[in-house]
């Protein structure tokens, strides 16, 4: 078996220390050695965005970053977005439009628009519809996803 | 008497006839009715001891819960239908 | 503009309203539980060993360098599950052979799709599992691979089972054949009725294998204690199917299988058959520790149960004023390469949408070594939806009668009875032609180059099948809901809102949960918009328990008979004495004090589900430099009959008819000749994204189902039937082709742009 690497990074505002293998990615490290399910493997080759999460303020697939590369990262994940105050807006907005429905997605998403909304408050459905292009939705047919990254940028102000 | 329809498939066991009226109470005595007097439909319709899989019955245009215990009314109509689930093989997948 | 409208007769207190799911706040902060997030003590990961051939003989299969390579655990083959034999068995509602089911999970003598499973192991870790995997010697004798489902059907075709007959509906061929089933169906006089007609329109249709496109892939964890329990922890649409299905190919007691059903990361039909909880149960069995196995998206293509290609045929004739005289449809679906294609449904939906005097359907079941399908949202009928509201369209267009006009003439009410039989009960199909005809959509013509519109009907039949239901009455006034229907896209929220109108009490005082197979009773898939019918109906059942139960204790409390006593909107009186009445709150909090707790159940396997009918209104635009059609607008009307939380009812349709949109424009598994599909994975199979997309606009029409106290029907089914003829009738609209096979990939509309313009 391979030799672990000792990795530091900073996940969602705390100072993480894990140990990986130099195979494994960011996505197996934080789902199997760090217990945050929250994060979804979809297809382990960056095409669905299940598994997306902010890097360094880009949104990024973990499936496709070594875990061993985040030395030295900050990383968001679907788990550091509420807080013992409540959802964050993106969350809200998602639950009260009806923008899930199985919800296996839904991480990816949250994440994937915090990142442009982080950037763009105010971004258009053009622009989210571009934006969340690499997401994958099979249930909700994207219309209330858009609808709901809208409502959360009113929800932002 | 409760009228049955005679699929398609059928009617050369029925010598052609479509539709005949049974006296039954239920499912069950409609098959032995029809095998009473079209010998061989039984075999047709019903597979170790149960409804054929890949047919359903309806009475009065609902699907049988109760496959050979459905009863029938004086005025029903019995149609053997395809079967969309429980006994059909796709609806569970592996029951092939 | 429009974009979501709901057509109501009838207003409740809680149904029909837009409260917030249950689950949804667990879902939107990652700590909902889905399959491949189960971690118990001591895991170990599961991999399959597939064939790369799609027909070949397993001579020999050696898995020693597996068992010795370090970090492994166990290692499985067919050789360790019990003798399968060809005799049907029967457990929990259907027909299967047994040797069918078991080599599907783990092939014996022949592999007989590309991706079927040869042997699993178990290691620590999923990488070393994967690496002692490809250390398994298998020696395999290549077959001709059939791929096509014509040439399947030919005699001289090489046959996937010697051993299997074609069944005539009782009567099995004299020869062996690919073609499982062939069954018939008719009513009137066809030929009469061809006669009878002023235009006669034949056309064949292809459609090509597509996958329900799920994106949480198969996974399951199993753990078989030495106490002779097995407990699996899986992602599925039916705890109970899984169950059964392992007891029988495990041939084990279902008594000792415990499955506990997680979230669901989306099914469509997809994950209702088992495929990986018998190899992780047996590894554990072997290790005597708990594995997870988890598909590849690739595994998920090439191994799961996708939705069958067709070859079809329609042939309709219609009077000049646009009465269809008669109608026959052949339907040849891929089984896969077992028996059981969804074709039987597929019969039942061709022609349901219209009150035919004669008519005929017909289908074939066809063996093809690809994986076996499965079911896929209305399995069956999207399929034949594409060929024959292809062919009415083309009947409008050479009566020069409006499509919309001709659907409401010949359209399917009350009364009409379907070609294989049943007769209709109060449908919708009507009021969606009618919405749809005043809908702002078809008020604005479409204007444009290149620009085109299309209509399409669709049809489901909806079922019911078994549910459970039981709830308990906190002593705060709540109530604690159980079932067995997983909750994959917010049924939790519309059994909760049935239960709390039935009660009279608020929607925040029900709390469902999805429970395992040992704590409620039998339950049916969450499939085939079932379950806010079914397992709505069961709840409403089981609360009516709850409230003859509170009668009874008030009416002791009171000292007086329980006829004295009456329950309504949530207040429990005494029919004459006005001083005598509590709240549904404040007799819960006596409870405890006057006999002990409540729990209401019912067990329901109920009849009186409403047909689902979907009128599509799609606007394109097809560029002629690339073949690419771009959807400019998207209307979807539907009966529901009373949308429980119209919100998911939009969704449902939404999403339906993307994917229908993606089945029309991309979606199709590309083999090689040899039976390789070539494109699994999400970028080469190319599902619809966000930008492909305009806002899809609903209409939620509600014609009540007298089947349901609150007038529900299922609708998750049928908004996936229509949208293929619909665009690409759209199509023939902006270009002038007809286009006879999906998808209807810009390749294919440039080549037939070409074909067209030399002509």
């Amino acid at each position: 078996m391979p030799g672990l690497v000792h990795v530091q990074t900073t996940i969602n505002g705390v100072q993480t220390d894990f140990l990986a293998e130099p195979r494994q990615s960011l996505l197996e490290v934080l789902r199997d050695v760090l217990g945050k399910t929250g994060t979804k493997e979809g297809c382990n080759d960056g095409n669905c965005g299940a598994c997306t999460v902010i890097l360094d303020g880009r949104i990024v697939d973990s499936c496709l970053v070594l875990a061993v590369e985040t030395q030295g990262s900050e990383v968001t994940t679907i788990e550091g977005l509420a807080t013992a105050d409540g959802l964050h807006p993106i969350q809200q907005a998602f639950l009260e439009q009806a923008a899930l429905q199985c919800g296996i997605c839904t991480p990816g998403f949250i994440v994937a628009s915090k990142g442009l909304l982080d950037q763009e408050p105010d971004a258009d459905e053009a622009r989210i519809r571009h934006w969340l292009a690499g997401n994958l939705c099979r249930c909700t047919g994207y219309d209330k996803i858009i609808r709901a990254v809208l409502e959360a940028e009113k929800l932002s102000k | 008497m409760p009228i049955v329809f005679i699929p398609t498939m059928l009617l050369p066991v029925s010598g052609g006839v479509k539709q005949v009226t049974i006296d039954a109470a239920n499912m069950r005595q409609v098959i032995d009715g029809l095998d009473l007097l079209y010998p061989g439909m039984k075999s047709r319709l019903m597979d170790e001891g149960q409804i054929r899989s890949n047919l359903a019955v309806a009475v009065d245009g609902e699907v049988a819960r109760l496959g050979l215990m459905e009863k029938v009314g004086e005025e029903s109509e019995v149609h053997f239908v395809p079967a969309i689930g429980g006994g059909a093989a796709w609806w569970v997948g592996w029951r092939l | 503009m429009t974009s979501n409208q709901v057509l109501s007769e009838v207003e409740y207190r809680v149904v029909g309203k837009r409260p917030v799911r249950p689950d949804g706040v667990d879902k939107v902060t990652g700590r909902a539980q889905y399959g491949a997030d189960v971690y118990p003590a001591g895991l170990l990961h599961g991999k399959v060993l597939r064939s790369p051939h799609a027909h070949a003989k397993v001579v020999s299969i050696d898995t020693s360098q597996a068992e010795a390579y370090p970090g492994v655990t166990a290692v499985v083959t067919a050789a360790d599950f019990p003798f399968a034999s060809m005799s049907r068995e029967e457990l929990g509602g259907g027909y299967q052979r047994l040797k069918f089911a078991t080599d599907l999970i783990m092939a014996s003598d022949k592999v007989l799709f590309k991706g079927h499973p040869v042997a699993a192991v178990a290691a620590v870790n999923p990488h070393v599992a994967e690496e002692a995997v490809r250390l398994i010697r298998v020696e395999y004798q290549q077959l001709p691979a059939v791929i096509n489902v014509q040439a399947a059907m030919e005699e001289k075709s090489e046959l996937i089972h010697d051993d299997l007959y074609t069944s005539y509906l009782g009567e099995n061929s004299e020869k062996p054949s690919n073609v499982a089933a062939h069954l018939y169906f008719d009513k009137g006089d066809i030929e009469q009725g061809f006669g009878e007609a002023d235009v006669v329109v034949e056309r064949e249709f292809h459609t090509e294998m597509v996958h329900q496109g799920y994106i949480e892939p198969q996974n399951s964890t199993a753990f078989w204690n030495t106490d002779g329990h097995l407990t699996i922890w899986c992602s599925t649409q039916g705890s109970f199917m899984i169950r059964n299905a392992v007891a029988d190919v495990l041939q084990f007691p279902i008594s000792k299988i415990k499955v506990v059903p997680t979230e669901i990361g989306g099914g469509f039909g997809g994950k209702i058959s088992t495929y990986l909880e018998a190899p992780a149960a047996l590894l554990s069995r072997k290790c005597g520790q708990p594995v997870k196995m988890v598909m590849t998206r690739t595994e998920v293509f090439e191994a799961s149960g996708p939705a069958p290609g067709s070859w079809m045929k329609v042939k309709m004739g219609a009077a000049k004023d646009g009465l269809i005289t008669a109608a026959h449809v052949t339907l040849a679906y891929e089984a896969g390469a077992y028996p059981g294609s969804p074709v039987m449904a597929g019969t039942s939906c061709a022609l349901s949408c219209y009150d035919l005097q004669n008519g005929r359907v017909e289908g074939y079941d066809v063996l093809v070594n690809k994986p076996k399908t499965s079911a896929y949202r209305a399995p069956g009928s999207p399929q034949a939806a594409f060929a024959v509201e292809s062919v009415l369209d083309e009947i409008c267009e050479k009566l020069a009668l409006d499509p919309l006009e001709v659907r409401i003439k010949n359209a399917a009410k009350e009364g009409t009875r379907r070609v294989e039989g049943p007769v209709a009960r109060k449908i919708g199909l009507i009021e969606c032609l009618d919405a749809a005809k005043s809908h702002d959509h078809l008020k604005k013509p479409v204007q444009g180059k290149n620009r085109g519109r299309g209509i399409a009907c669709g049809f489901w039949m909806n079922r019911g099948f078994q549910s459970s239901v039981t709830m308990t009455v906190q002593y705060d006034g709540t109530i604690s809901l159980l079932m067995g229907s997983v909750d994959i896209g917010g049924t939790r929220a519309s059994i909760a809102q049935q239960t709390a109108e039935t009660l009279g009490i608020a929607y925040e005082d029900v709390h469902p949960t999805v429970v395992d197979t040992d704590s409620i009773g039998f339950t049916f898939v969450t499939g085939g918009s079932r379950t806010s019918f079914a397992t709505g109906l069961a709840a409403i059942g089981a609360a009516e328990d709850v409230k003859e139960q509170m009668v009874k204790r008030a009416a002791q409390i009171w000292d007086t008979p329980a006829e004295n006593v009456e329950y309504a909107d949530g207040v429990i009186r005494h029919r004459s004495d006005p001083e005598l009445q509590m709240s549904f709150q404040a007799l819960a909090k006596q409870l405890g004090s006057t006999g002990g707790g409540i729990t209401g159940r019912n067990n329901i396997d109920p009849s009186g589900e409403g047909n689902g009918y979907a009128v599509h209104i799609v606007d394109v635009e097809v560029d002629q430099e690339t073949g690419k059609v771009d959807i400019l607008r998207y209307t979807a009307v539907q009966d529901a009959g009373k949308a429980v939380h119209p919100s998911y009812v939009e969704g449902q349709m939404q999403g339906g008819v993307v994917q229908g949109i993606g089945w029309a424009l991309n979606e199709e598994y590309f083999f090689n000749d040899q039976g390789q599909m070539m494109n699994s994975s999400f970028l080469d199979y190319r599902m619809p994204t966000s930008l492909d997309l305009p806002m899809i606009d609903t209409v939620i029409v509600e014609v009540a189902n007298p089947g349901h106290p609150y007038g529900v029907k299922g609708v998750g089914e049928v908004p996936i039937v229509p949208p293929m003829a619909a665009i690409s009738n759209a199509i023939h609209q902006a270009t002038g082709l007809r286009m006879a096979s999906l998808p209807m990939s810009p390749g294919k509309i440039l080549e037939a742009l070409w074909e067209n313009g030399k002509s």
